[in-house]
């Protein structure tokens, strides 16, 4: 599709400005943060102008807020089903504990956030899922979020677009959880039937039980560079194996290799490349809805 | 008098328990083996294909553990590879366009963890058996026989009917991995056990299985027989089902799952 090349034109990551994600201290000692692929100490206030990307290319995690922020229109985000929580279904020794001091820290409710939103004028439905609580693990709220978003886009004739960052299922809610993968599929099948239109992005890490779910299930699968995506845990297999893992073993370039995704998608480049995609599938006289 | 669950898990991977295909020599006739997913290969640890249940044409897909060490080693202990999702939902395809009912029974530790698995995308394969079993236009009944290993077992149990053997268990992870990863300390399994809340009466009272067959107090061929019975009438009425309200029964079965949990 040669239309789409513009959007793959080497772009400096840091061009893009007027984003930043935090205020900056203006102490002397700005904070730094050191690249894992190219060790260099990178400024903070340079990593969020940048959309916590290294000038190397190395895609740092990034929350769901500052996520919203360079990808959703301004002011377009609308949350739904924020009310609905995760509670303790098994009772687990330690669960409800950390569930408190995680919704503390994280200033989020669960591990994924719903809603609508406008990109670049592209109506859609919206989830991210939320690496600072608990690595985006799946409990019944995440499912349950998930399920009723896919049930809302379908109502309301909608793409979806998903951003999933998951650690696997949450073990604390047991079968509950395990159960949602089921759920989800259920409510991914039921928009899909309807020939709506789902895409996927994978961010570092998507493994275990959202792997095998609604991560895998899009109509497109995008990755971001370098992202760990998997099934199986690298440790897991390296100990049950006992073999050398191959180079590159679940990046988001292995999977590419292998089949599994569309295309790796770097940050700078996503929100145009999304636009265009939710408009090539816009559903006519729905969309707008 | 009731035995802990690591107890039970140990019952449910015993070695001398009888596996996917016993059940399928005891409770089935003239079952006819289909090998293959058509794509890259063909799975020892999925074994499925045609088979009739008290004079019923059914499909019949299990995870097969092996009783050998050596046919242990050849179906991976029953640890399916992608290739062994491929073809069960190839199977099952094949007996929706058949209109014939599919029995899955499954026995897993999980699915098969390997380089090569997930080279070939593990992860994928379940995700669509999970979609495609949602959406199945024919009615399908799932038997945990012995372990319920995670995603490995539920892609071969999104079923309008999930039952599961007295001591089998279904578990979103191992107690052993649960108790490592949460206490840093695999020794604390049993504990472990007991909190995942993995057993069939822990799974009934969830409202995550219909049903628990009993394993004790019947002789071999009188078990079996019972359990063709019972299998046999559960179609009677899953058949009586038109496929819309078929479809959203089973929908809604997984649907409510969690639902209730709001502030
Ligand atoms: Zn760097």
């Amino acid at each position: 599709m040669p239309f789409l090349e513009f959007l793959f034109q080497p772009k400096n990551e840091l061009e893009q400005g007027g984003r930043s994600a935090a205020p900056v201290q203006s102490d002397e000692r700005e904070p730094e943060k050191t690249c894992p692929n190219c060790h260099n100490a990178i400024p903070l206030s340079r990593l969020w102008a940048g959309l916590n990307v290294c000038p190397c290319g190395y895609h740092f995690r990034m929350g769901v807020r500052a996520r919203l922020r360079y990808l959703a229109d301004k002011g377009t985000f609308r949350e739904l089903f924020s009310e609905v929580r995760s509670g303790d279904p098994l009772g687990f020794p330690g669960y409800a504990d950390k569930l408190e001091t995680t919704r503390t820290s994280s200033r989020e409710e669960e591990a994924v956030i719903c809603g609508t939103a406008e990109i670049q004028w592209q109506k859609c439905c919206l989830f991210l899922m939320e690496p600072y609580f608990m690595m985006g693990s799946m409990g019944t709220a995440v499912g349950e979020r998930i399920t009723r978003l896919f049930e809302y886009a379908l109502e309301h004739r909608l793409s979806v677009v998903g951003f999933t960052v998951s650690g696997g299922a949450r073990m604390q809610e047991g079968l509950y959880s395990l159960m949602q993968m089921a759920k989800t599929s259920g409510a991914v099948k039921r928009h899909s039937d309807a020939g709506l239109f789902y895409l996927t992005v994978l961010t570092d890490p998507t493994t275990g039980g959202v792997t095998a779910s609604f991560a895998m299930e899009g109509d497109i699968i995008l990755a971001e560079p370098g992202a760990t995506v998997g099934f199986a845990g690298a440790r897991v297999i390296e100990q049950t194996t006992r073999k050398a893992l191959p180079k590159g073993f679940q990046t988001a370039e292995f999977l590419l290799e292998h089949g599994f995704v569309d295309a790796i998608v770097p940050r700078s480049r996503q929100k145009a490349l999304i636009a265009r995609l939710l408009q090539m599938h816009a559903f006519e006289g729905g969309a707008s809805a | 008098m009731s035995r802990s669950a690591y107890e039970t898990v140990k019952l449910a991977r015993s070695g001398r328990r009888p596996t996917g295909l016993d059940f399928i020599q005891g409770v089935f006739s003239d079952f006819f083996e289909l090998h293959g997913d058509r794509r890259c290969g063909d799975d020892g640890a999925v074994v499925g294909g045609l088979a009739d249940l008290a004079g019923r044409s059914v499909t019949v897909i299990a995870i097969e553990k092996g009783h050998s060490l050596r046919e242990r080693m050849l179906r991976s202990f029953g640890a399916p590879q992608p290739e062994g999702y491929r073809k069960a939902l190839r199977l099952m395809k094949q007996a929706e366009k058949f209109h014939r009912p599919v029995i899955c029974l499954v026995d897993t530790s999980g699915a098969y963890c390997g380089i090569g698995a997930e080279e070939r995308g593990q992860g994928q394969a379940i995700a669509e058996n999970l979609m495609e079993m949602m959406a199945l236009r024919t009615p399908v009944i799932s038997l945990l026989i012995g372990e319920g290993g995670s995603g490995g077992a539920l892609a071969l149990a999104v079923a309008d009917r999930v039952w599961m053997l007295e001591n089998a268990i279904y578990s979103v992870i191992s107690p052993e991995g649960c108790a490592s990863i949460l206490w840093k300390d695999a020794k604390r399994a049993p504990e472990a056990a007991a909190q995942l809340k993995l057993t069939a009466r822990d799974a009934l009272a969830g409202g995550m299985i219909e049903r628990i067959i009993p394993e004790e107090g019947l002789g071999k061929a009188e078990y079996y027989a019972a359990l063709r019975q019972a299998l046999n009438a559960e179609l009677e009425g899953l058949l009586q089902l038109d496929t819309q309200s078929l479809l959203e029964a089973r929908y809604q079965r997984f649907r409510r799952i969690g639902k209730e949990r709001e502030a």
